[in-house]
């Protein structure tokens, strides 16, 4: 016995390193973003918070900001749309072609970034989407696709189809049954495909480098930039804001799934 | 008399693709094809924004500048190439097995931990899988420099200064800290659902605690083992930012290779050869892997 518990004690330590491991390098990039030299140098010798007015003071980090919201909300928007229709009709649809559907919606998953990146951008080119809004929105959806396929998929085979039929016989009539009776139910789901898909296009990195214009960049694409060029600290402002937004919305999303679970 | 009326309601009704098998639905000419087509906008999408892209690689890897094997004779004949793609292989099985041998007795951990310290322990995965990977690479990019953090600490206790950041052990130690959330996952998925009573039960027979973990433990959890493994490993295969930006330019590894050939010398041809084969391996290793479960999951049911 007594081998078994040295065992462990061993693993708990492993354990505690290996947590640490995952979480704290990350954070010195906040009190980093807090340096009062211009020089990525850590831990800072002075503090100021310079680097945060220079963030919010210069256009091309702003308007980077700006567009990575923007086409995360519309990704957000056009994939969980997207992802929940297909979600439905993979779990209810009767037809041959169903396996291969459901493997092209996952498939994104595993295709690498980069050779991804070259087809979009070559295609790109042909229909002069390079640096267009739009452009980056059709890139992330299809990115985003199987992150919110996939929660809603599980949501949708846990629900009970008899409350649909019994929404029926009540005279409600099918866009009514779904909005009332079925999207209530799986909700979780649907959320979370959506906090997904707001992740995935707001991380992106290597297809949006390819499919970037001068004009128009998103704010993982400034940050890329930045670290190959210079050592500006606002680049460690910009992460730890990521760091913090990311966060909460994690927290706040396990909260809302932790009190909804309650409710029931 | 209402409730007459609701039951030949609910037959009636006629949903399409209703769960049960009731006659209603061998009556609807629409059967399940009608919420087919809720897949279709999805597919159109990924048709134009997906599959089209992909099937241009493959297009310009055999045609340009023209028409032929050429790209990929000069891919398996430049043995600059061939290193890169040995490169690329061995920096992803480093990175998998370190994360699998860390990944292992955390996930372990996880399932027979209490609530709470489980709650902090899958906070500590999910946290990282949440925080943006260029964020994380950028952390990775102060931490290795060689006057960075881990030198500091290496140098307090008399050791170093080792050149961390442009080298492959730089690029392994970034990308296990950013893939690991992708081992523990599966790995704690199929842990916790192994029957905790086997192991005493396995003790009560005679057998070591370390004889009962590796013979009855190991072997169930070997699915997850391997969803883990191939996750990290094809993410490994293809990843980009970090190494671009932890790795040497010298040592590069296909995926840069693949920038560098098509965003630097618009060689389209070339780099389209190279995303050819980076996702044929990577579709291969899948292919791998599912046999190996199909057989795995065979001997179990035997």
């Amino acid at each position: 016995m007594r081998t078994f518990s040295w065992g462990r004690a061993l693993m708990w330590a492993l354990c505690a390193l290996v947590g640490a491991w995952l979480v704290v390098p990350v954070l010195v990039v906040i009190p980093l973003s807090f340096t009062g030299k211009p020089s990525l140098k850590f831990p800072p010798d002075s503090w100021s918070t310079r680097w945060y007015a220079n963030f919010f003071g210069d256009t091309a980090w702003m308007s980077a900001l700006w567009t990575s919201l923007q086409v995360a909300l519309l990704v957000t928007v056009v994939a969980t749309a997207l992802g929940t229709a297909a979600a439905l009709g993979l779990t209810r649809a009767r037809v041959r072609g169903l396996g291969a559907a459901q493997g092209t919606m996952l498939a994104p998953m595993i295709v690498p970034g980069v050779v991804l990146a070259i087809g979009t951008y070559s295609v790109f080119l042909k229909l002069q989407l390079v640096g267009s809004l739009a452009g980056f929105v059709m890139a992330h959806t299809v990115l985003a696709l199987p992150f919110v396929v996939i929660p809603i998929t599980a949501s949708l085979r846990g629900f009970d189809r008899r409350l649909e039929s019994a929404a029926a016989s009540l005279g409600a009539g099918g866009w009514t049954t779904f909005r009332t009776v079925t999207l209530p139910l799986v909700a979780p789901g649907v959320a979370s495909g959506a906090l997904f898909a707001f992740v995935t296009s707001f991380d992106e990195v290597v297809v949006s480098l390819f499919i970037q214009s001068p004009y128009l960049q998103t704010l993982p694409v400034k940050m890329y930039a930045s670290v190959t060029r210079e050592t500006d600290p606002t680049i460690a402002a910009a992460a730890s804001m990521i760091i913090v937004l990311t966060t909460t919305l994690v927290f706040a999303a396990t909260f809302f799934v932790a009190r909804r679970s309650r409710v029931k | 008399m209402v409730l007459d009326q609701l039951s030949g309601d609910v037959s009636g009704a006629a949903r399409p693709a209703a769960d049960a098998p009731s006659p209603a639905r061998t009556a609807s000419d629409a059967g399940g094809r009608r919420p087919a087509l809720l897949i279709l906008p999805a597919l159109i999408a990924l048709a134009a924004f997906f599959l089209y892209p992909l099937a241009l690689v493959a297009w310009n890897a055999f045609t340009d500048p023209t028409p032929g094997l050429g790209n990929f004779v000069w891919f398996f004949s430049e043995p600059a190439n061939l290193a890169t793609l040995g490169r690329t292989f061995t920096t992803a099985l480093w990175v998998t097995a370190v994360s699998l041998l860390l990944s292992y007795p955390y996930a372990y951990a996880m399932t027979v931990a209490g609530p709470r310290v489980r709650g902090l322990l899958m906070m500590l995965v999910l946290l990282p899988f949440w925080t943006s990977l260029m964020v994380r690479t950028f952390a990775w990019v102060i931490l290795l420099q060689d006057t960075g953090v881990i030198n500091q600490l290496l140098g307090a206790v008399g050791l170093g200064p080792f050149s961390l950041i442009r080298t492959q052990t730089g690029v392994i130690i970034g990308m296990v800290q950013l893939l690991m959330p992708f081992m523990v996952l599966p790995l704690y998925a199929v842990m916790s659902g192994i029957d905790g009573r086997l192991l005493p039960a396995a003790r009560s027979l005679g057998a070591r605690p370390a004889t009962a973990f590796v013979t009855v433990y190991m072997p169930l959890s070997l699915p997850g083992v391997s969803a883990g493994c191939l996750t990290v490993f094809i993410s490994a295969l293809g990843f980009y930012i970090t190494p671009a930006l932890l790795g040497s330019p010298t040592d590069a590894l296909i995926s840069q290779q693949i920038f560098t050939q098509v965003n630097g010398l618009l060689k389209w041809g070339r780099g389209g050869a190279m995303g050819v084969v980076l996702l044929g391996l990577t579709l291969v290793m899948i292919a791998l892997l599912a046999v190996s479960l199909r057989r795995a999951g065979r001997r179990v049911s035997r």
